[in-house]
């Protein structure tokens, strides 16, 4: 760039590659041996290139699961996945950007006093406070439901602040103008700040959809009924007994499902997700 | 501020509601309860409490076992800050200087993120596999035995690996959005006056970076201390002999497993402490980033 050095060009791309390599090595690894009989697992080393049973490990997998480690079908344990984080993401959404317009457009009395208490909420996660969160789902009979998966963790004070962020960038004379139109507050939130936010509420969404699907000590506790079951938090019933009884094929099918659906959201909105993360830090 | 706002004491609150009820049910309660709880002994079986002051807190202080967790977190988050961040700033570096093909790498480099951690940690514990795994077989040809459920230390690598490996992607976009924010001027005129690339590196893009090296540094060991239950949980289980146990799997551990509720919350309170102080010194650094 500033000056010509052809070694350290060179030396440049070497670093990249390396450095693809080594943050792909793991998947490769999964990905080869979700393609072999259980067998290839039982002595030696693990196989390095493709094997030939990807179409009955992944149909196994999807449709039954391992009965032995009370992992029920991954079809089931995706879907619920996904049902989290859909509820999670649009949730924390939702509630963040009314919360963030009642602060940034009302005035009213406690109203730094509830900008607080939202606040707060970044300082306490689940997993510090986990034993009385549990008692709390546990006596509102939350537990084994999709209810109790995601209502507990839909507060959100990072979303809150990002809206509020982008609403006191939103130009006065806007509001104003609607209101001299006659507009009231919920039709001047539909139809000007709503679809002013929405780069905002899809980059927001890419980063909550990871977060929720990636859950893993929550699902894990709340979740007694293989019925409710997530795919990140049913795999490590199934690493245990892989270490018995060799059945990696199985595990590693189900690492790879388990990983597919965010990581292709990453790859498909490449954007959307490095906008969402660096603004969620702001 | 805004200059004008709308009329209506009720429709702000209705719009505040669903956030407010979620919050104090499911965050300030519970809360609440564990400051409660870690003033307070029950036996195990729930039939009796006393209040016993700050007893809870003491024991943990004189337990071996919490210290060498304290020690462990530490050792743990100190090693994945810098591995994993010397790793990335080293890919961002090279990134940001091919010019034409960073958006590849990128995309090569990002994905990661999505990762579950409890699913890195089965991975990474898979590639570690005593028996199969290929590390141990590339290892053992060096005359090194390794394994990951007797040696301690053996553990601490695998899940600090794993724990690396994960954050890898987070610190590299960070550390490639604070290089691309230097000037080109700055570099060109050192290079100018005779200055080569390594010289320049040290001389005025680390410093400059700094800030984002700070930040990254406090994100990083909020993420290891916090974030990492499901790397710990779904490999070691804190073991072998208490070498990974963490102090987030320790809570869970006395709260779920040993059922020990007035130490759990004790440490539930001294790690919302904690988290507290971190997003102090995070929030600190944004307001003095604006000014620099």
């Amino acid at each position: 760039m500033v000056e010509h050095r052809p070694f350290l060009n060179v030396l440049t791309h070497v670093v990249l590659i390396l450095g693809v390599a080594v943050v792909t090595f793991p998947v490769y690894l999964a990905l080869i041996a979700s393609t072999h009989p259980s067998t290839a697992f039982s002595s030696g080393v693990i196989p390095l290139l493709p094997g030939n049973q990807a179409g009955a490990n992944y149909a196994a997998m999807m449709g039954q699961g391992i009965s032995s480690s009370g992992a029920p079908p991954l079809g089931l344990m995706m879907t619920n996945s996904l049902i989290m984080a859909l509820v999670i993401a649009l949730g924390k959404i939702a509630i963040s950007i009314t919360s963030a317009f009642a602060i940034v457009y009302f005035r009213f009395p406690f109203r730094q006093l509830a900008f607080w208490i939202i606040f707060i909420t970044l300082m306490l996660p689940v997993e510090v406070r986990i034993v009385p969160t549990f008692e709390v789902v546990a006596d509102l009979g939350m537990l084994n439901s999709y209810a109790g998966l995601t209502v507990p963790l839909i507060a959100s004070a990072t979303a809150t602040f990002l809206f509020r962020q982008v609403f006191l960038t939103i130009p006065d004379e806007l509001m104003e103008a609607a209101r001299i139109d006659g507009a009231g507050p919920m039709k001047f939130f539909r139809d000007i700040l709503i679809p002013l936010s929405r780069t905002n509420m899809a980059a927001l969404f890419v980063i909550l959809f990871i977060y929720g699907w990636n859950q893993y000590l929550w699902p894990l506790l709340v979740t007694t009924d293989a019925r409710y079951y997530t795919v990140v938090a049913g795999i490590k019933r199934m690493a245990d007994v892989a270490d018995a009884v060799p059945q990696w094929n199985y595990v590693m099918t189900a690492v790879v499902l388990a990983m597919l659906p965010p990581v292709l959201v990453v790859i498909a909105m490449q954007r959307l997700f490095v906008k969402g993360l660096i603004e969620a830090e702001k | 501020m805004k200059r004008t706002v709308f009329g209506g004491r009720l429709l702000p609150w209705l719009l505040l509601a669903p956030q407010l009820l979620i919050t104090m049910v499911f965050f300030l309660w519970p809360a609440g309860q564990a400051v409660r709880q870690s003033f307070l002994r029950e036996d195990a079986f729930g039939l009796s409490t006393n209040f016993v002051g700050l007893a809870n807190y003491r024991a943990l202080f004189r337990s071996e076992e919490y210290l060498n967790s304290l020690q462990v977190t530490v050792v743990f988050s100190i090693a994945v800050a810098v591995l994993s961040m010397g790793l990335s700033l080293l890919l961002a570096v090279a990134a940001d200087r091919v010019v034409r093909t960073a958006r590849v790498y990128t995309t090569l480099l990002v994905w990661p993120y999505a990762v579950a951690p409890a699913v890195a940690g089965i991975m990474w514990w898979f590639i570690f596999n005593p028996t199969i795994g290929i590390l141990p077989y590339l290892l053992n040809g060096v005359g090194y035995d390794w394994n990951h459920s007797l040696r301690p230390s053996d553990a601490m690598i695998l899940v600090v690996v794993a724990a690396s490996w994960k954050q890898i992607s987070y610190n590299f976009l960070f550390f490639l959005a604070g290089l691309q924010a230097i000037p080109a001027s700055l570099r060109e005129a050192a290079a100018i006056d005779g200055a080569g690339p390594f010289k320049r590196f040290w001389t005025i893009t680390f410093p400059l970076l700094a800030p984002t090296t700070f930040f990254l540094l406090v994100v990083n060991i909020v993420y290891t201390m916090f974030d990492t239950f499901g790397i710990i949980h779904a490999t070691t289980e804190g073991g072998p002999n208490q070498a990974t146990n963490i102090l987030i799997y320790k809570v869970y551990e006395d709260g779920f497993l040993e059922l020990d509720l007035g130490s759990s919350a004790a440490q539930s309170v001294i790690l919302m402490a904690l988290v507290i102080t971190m997003t102090m010194i995070q929030f600190r650094w944004i307001e003095r980033r604006v000014e620099y």
